[in-house]
C-alpha cells in the first residue's frame, strides 16, 4: 500500500437525504471514500447507519424520494453523481458495477429456469456461444456450491432454498465480470459452512478477475477473514478507516470500540454480552458535535458542540473523533478488546484443523 | 446451571415426515436427548437440516411419524390428549419464531398481541391485572408502554423480536423454543436481547431450546448442544466438550467454517468440509452412542472405537501440559 494505489471509485463530501412525508432525512452526511484497485473494502456499523444507501449511490439505485444533495462520486473519469437518467446508467449498472443484495427473491425472474438466467449473462457480458454459456453457468454453479450443478440447471427459482438461491444470485453477478462488485450483506441468511465457501470463492475469483469489492456485512468475523480494508459507519458517517489489521488490533474510534466489545467470542459465559447503551441520533434533526457523544462513555464537552474533524493515525487510518486532538487525555481503549489477538489465540481450543486420516473425516479444502 | 438434572423434555426415537406414498420425505429421524430444566439446550446445523421442524413438533404444530415426545413425564404427541392436557401444554411450550417479520398480526396492536394468550387461558382477573401484566412485560423487554397502541410495522427487527418474546414469556412457560432469534439483528440488539433471555432464565429458571446457526453465540449462551445434519443428530455434548473435543466430521466441519474475528488468525484458517460419502455403513451399522459421560455420537463400531482413540490422546495431552 506505500506506492500510489489507483482508485477506482472515488466519493468526495457525499450527502444523501430522503424526503419522507414532507420532512427531510438526511441518511449520508459528508462521506469521502477511496476505493482502491482490486481491494476488498469492508463497511461495517449499526443498522440505519447509512451502509446500503451509500452504496446504492454508486450504481444510482437510490428510491425516487431519495437524492444526492451535495458531492461527487467519480468512476474512471465519469461523474456518477451527475447521472440522473436509468438511460445514463445503462454500461455502469450491472456491467461495470454489479451489486448482491441479501433479498435473493427480488433479484431472480421466477419464471426462468435457474441455468437459463446465468447463461443468459454470460452470453450477454462474455460474448460466449450458447453451449459454452451453459458449460460456464454450470461450473459457476458447481462452484458456488449447488450439489449436482449440471442436473439442477433446468430447475426454477422455487425449487431452491433460500441459500441456494442466494448462490445463484452471487454466480449472476461474477457472470457480468464487473469491475466493482457490491456485496450487500450476501451471506446473512446463509449458514456457516456455505458462508465461508461463497467468502473463499469470492476471494478466489477476484484474484482470477481482478475486481474491487465492497462487502457490507454486520459480522466482524467475516470481516476480518475477507477485508484488506474497513470503513466504519455511524449515523450517515464514515468515523473510522483503515487497514483489516489497524481496525482490529488499533482501532481508535469509540464507536468501533462499542462494536468491537460486542463480540460475542469476548464475553464470560454465563456473564453479561456487552450492549452498546442508548439508541441512534434521529436523522431528521441536524447533529450538534459528535453524533455518536450520547452513547459514548468518553465523550468531553467538546463532543457535545462541535463535531470532530478526521484525524490522521496513519497514512492508512483516519478517525472522525476528539479524542485524537492532541488537547484531549489520553484514553486507552477498553480492557477487553486489548490484546485481542492474544485472546484469540489462547481461544483456539478446537482441534479441527488437524485433519484426521480416517474414512468418514473432514477434507482439509484449503 | 442444571446441576439437579431434572429431564423436562425428552425427545426419543421421534422421527417427522412429509407427505405420503412414493412422495414420503423424512425430515427428521433417530432423534433422540432429553433436555433438562432451567439449560438452555442448543441446536444447530445447516439450513434445512430440521431444526425448525423438531420445534415446531415439541409445540405440536407439526406431527410426528414415529417416536414419543416426553414433557414433564406425558407423552404429548398423541391424539389421546384430552383438551385439558392440550391447554395445559399449549400453555408451557412458547415458541419465539424465526421470522419476527411473518409471525406477528399486521393488523393487531402490540397490546393485543402481547395479551392474545392471556385472553384465550383466561389469565387475568380483571382488565387492570391483564393491562398491568401486559405493562410490566413490556418495559421487562426494554419497550415502552406507550409502544402498546402501536402496529408491528411501525417498529425496527430488534423492537418486533422483543414483542415476539414478550408474547411467549407472558405465558409464564416452562420450555421456550427460541428458532434463531437473533439473526436477523444487529450486533448491539443481538447483545440485548441475548441479556434478555438470560435474565429471564436465572429470574423463572426457564428452559431453552435455542435454534441457531451463529456457533459463536451458541457457546455463549449454551449449556449443552446437539448438532444436526440432514435430520439426525451427529453428536451431543456440553459446550466446552464439544468445542474442545468435537469427534464426528461434520461437527469439525461445522466449527472450522465459524469465522473468527481476529485478522491474523483468519488468514491461517483451514476450512474442512465434511465429505458423507466417507463413512461406510454398509454392514457395520452406525447407532447414537454416549463416547464418554454426557458425550454422545452417531457412530458405528468402526468409527467408535477410532474416536475412543482420539479421547485418550486428547486426554494424553492435557495431562502432560499439567
Ligand atoms: N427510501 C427511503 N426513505 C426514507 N428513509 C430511508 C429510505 N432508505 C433508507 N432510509 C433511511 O436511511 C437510513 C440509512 O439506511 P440504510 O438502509 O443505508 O441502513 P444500513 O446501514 O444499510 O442498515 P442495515 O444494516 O439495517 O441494512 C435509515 O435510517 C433508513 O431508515
Ligand atoms: N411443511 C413442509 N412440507 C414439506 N417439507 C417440509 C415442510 N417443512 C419443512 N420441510 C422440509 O424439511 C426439511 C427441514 O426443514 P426445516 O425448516 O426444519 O430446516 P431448518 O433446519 O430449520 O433450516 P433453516 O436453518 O434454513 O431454518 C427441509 O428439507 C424442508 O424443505
Ligand atoms: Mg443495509
Ligand atoms: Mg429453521
Amino acid at each position: 500500500m506505500t506506492e500510489t494505489v489507483k482508485n477506482v471509485l472515488d466519493v468526495k463530501d457525499l450527502s444523501v437525504g430522503f424526503s419522507v412525508r414532507g420532512r427531510e432525512l438526511k441518511a449520508i452526511r459528508n462521506v469521502s471514500l477511496q476505493l482502491h484497485d482490486q481491494e476488498i473494502l469492508a463497511i461495517v456499523g449499526e443498522s440505519g447507519s447509512g451502509k446500503s444507501v451509500l452504496t446504492k449511490t454508486f450504481t444510482g439505485m437510490l428510491e425516487s424520494n431519495g437524492s444526492i444533495t451535495h458531492g461527487t462520486i467519480d468512476y474512471e473519469g465519469k461523474r456518477l453523481s451527475d447521472l440522473k437518467k436509468d438511460k445514463e446508467w445503462i454500461g455502469i449498472r450491472g456491467n461495470e458495477i454489479a451489486t448482491i443484495f441479501q433479498d435473493p427473491m427480488t433479484s431472480l425472474d421466477p419464471i426462468k429456469t435457474i441455468g437459463s438466467q446465468i447463461a443468459e449473462v454470460v452470453v450477454k457480458h462474455q460474448k460466449k456461444s450458447k453451449s459454452e454459456a451453459k458449460k460456464i453457468a454450470i461450473d459457476l454453479m458447481d462452484r458456488t456450491g449447488i450439489p449436482n450443478a449440471a442436473a439442477r440447471y433446468n430447475e426454477y427459482p422455487f425449487e431452491y432454498s433460500g441459500g441456494m438461491r442466494q448462490r445463484i444470485v452471487i454466480a449472476i453477478a461474477l457472470a457480468c465480470h464487473p469491475k466493482v462488485l457490491i456485496c450487500d450483506e450476501p451471506t446473512t441468511a446463509l449458514d456457516v459452512t456455505i458462508q465461508a465457501q461463497i467468502l473463499e470463492l469470492i476471494k478466489e475469483l477476484q484474484k482470477e478477475y481482478k475486481f474491487t469489492t465492497i462487502f457490507i456485512t454486520h459480522d466482524l468475523g467475516v470481516v476480518a477473514s475477507i477485508a484488506d480494508r474497513i470503513a466504519v459507519m455511524y449515523s450517515g458517517e464514515i468515523v473510522e478507516v483503515g487497514t483489516c489489521d489497524e481496525i482490529f488490533y488499533n482501532p481508535r474510534h469509540p464507536y468501533t470500540w462499542s462494536l468491537l466489545s460486542s463480540l460475542p467470542q469476548l464475553a464470560a459465559r454465563g456473564g453479561e454480552l456487552y450492549s452498546i447503551p442508548g439508541t441512534p441520533p434521529s436523522l431528521y434533526k441536524d447533529i450538534k458535535g459528535d453524533a455518536f457523544a450520547p452513547r459514548n462513555p468518553y465523550a468531553m464537552k467538546i463532543d457535545f458542540e462541535e463535531e470532530p474533524p478526521m484525524f490522521k493515525v496513519s497514512d492508512t487510518h483516519y478517525a472522525k473523533t476528539w479524542l485524537l486532538d492532541p488537547r484531549a487525555p489520553k484514553v486507552e481503549k477498553p480492557s477487553l478488546i486489548q490484546d485481542l489477538h492474544k485472546r484469540f489465540l489462547a481461544m483456539q481450543d478446537n482441534p479441527s484443523t488437524l485433519d484426521f486420516e480416517m474414512g468418514g473425516d473432514a477434507v482439509v479444502l484449503k | 446451571m442444571s446441576s439437579n438434572k431434572d429431564v423436562l423434555l425428552s425427545l426419543k426415537d421421534l422421527e417427522i415426515s412429509f407427505g405420503e406414498g412414493k412422495d414420503k420425505f423424512v425430515a427428521v429421524k433417530d432423534v433422540n436427548f432429553d433436555i433438562y430444566r432451567g439449560e438452555t439446550f442448543a441446536l444447530v446445523g445447516e439450513s434445512g437440516s430440521g431444526k425448525t421442524t423438531i420445534g415446531r413438533s415439541i409445540l405440536g404444530i407439526t406431527p410426528t411419524s414415529k417416536g414419543d415426545i416426553i414433557f414433564n413425564g406425558h407423552k404429548i404427541n398423541s391424539n389421546k390428549l384430552n383438551s385439558e392436557e392440550k391447554r395445559d401444554v399449549s400453555r408451557k411450550i412458547q415458541m419465539i419464531f424465526q421470522d419476527p417479520q411473518a409471525s406477528l398480526n399486521e393488523r393487531a396492536t402490540v397490546d393485543y398481541i402481547i395479551s392474545e394468550g392471556l385472553i384465550n387461558f383466561h389469565l387475568f382477573k380483571n382488565e387492570k391485572d391483564r393491562l398491568d401484566k401486559v405493562t410490566n412485560m413490556i418495559e421487562s423487554v426494554g419497550l415502552l408502554p406507550e409502544h402498546l397502541y402501536r402496529y408491528p410495522h411501525e417498529f425496527s427487527g430488534g423492537q418486533r423480536q422483543r414483542i415476539g418474546i414478550a408474547r411467549a414469556l407472558i405465558m409464564e412457560p416452562e420450555l421456550i423454543v427460541a428458532d434463531e432469534p437473533i439473526s436477523a439483528l444487529d450486533v448491539s440488539i443481538r447483545a440485548q436481547v441475548l441479556n434478555l433471555l438470560k435474565k429471564f432464565q436465572r429470574d423463572d429458571n426457564l428452559t431453552y431450546l435455542f435454534i441457531a446457526h451463529d456457533l459463536s453465540v451458541v457457546r455463549f449462551i449454551s449449556d449443552r448442544i446437539a448438532v444436526i445434519h440432514n435430520g439426525q443428530i451427529l453428536e451431543l455434548a456440553e459446550t466446552e466438550e464439544l468445542f474442545t473435543n468435537p469427534l464426528h466430521p461434520y461437527t469439525k466441519a461445522l466449527l472450522s467454517a465459524v469465522p473468527i474475528p481476529d485478522p491474523e488468525l483468519a488468514r491461517q484458517k483451514k476450512l474442512l468440509v465434511y465429505d458423507m460419502s466417507a463413512h461406510h455403513y454398509e454392514t457395520d451399522k452406525p447407532k447414537f452412542v454416549e463416547i464418554k459421560p454426557g458425550h454422545f455420537v452417531w457412530a458405528n463400531g468402526e468409527e467408535e472405537a477410532y474416536y475412543h482413540d482420539i479421547l485418550q490422546e486428547m486426554h494424553k495431552k492435557e495431562t502432560e501440559q499439567k
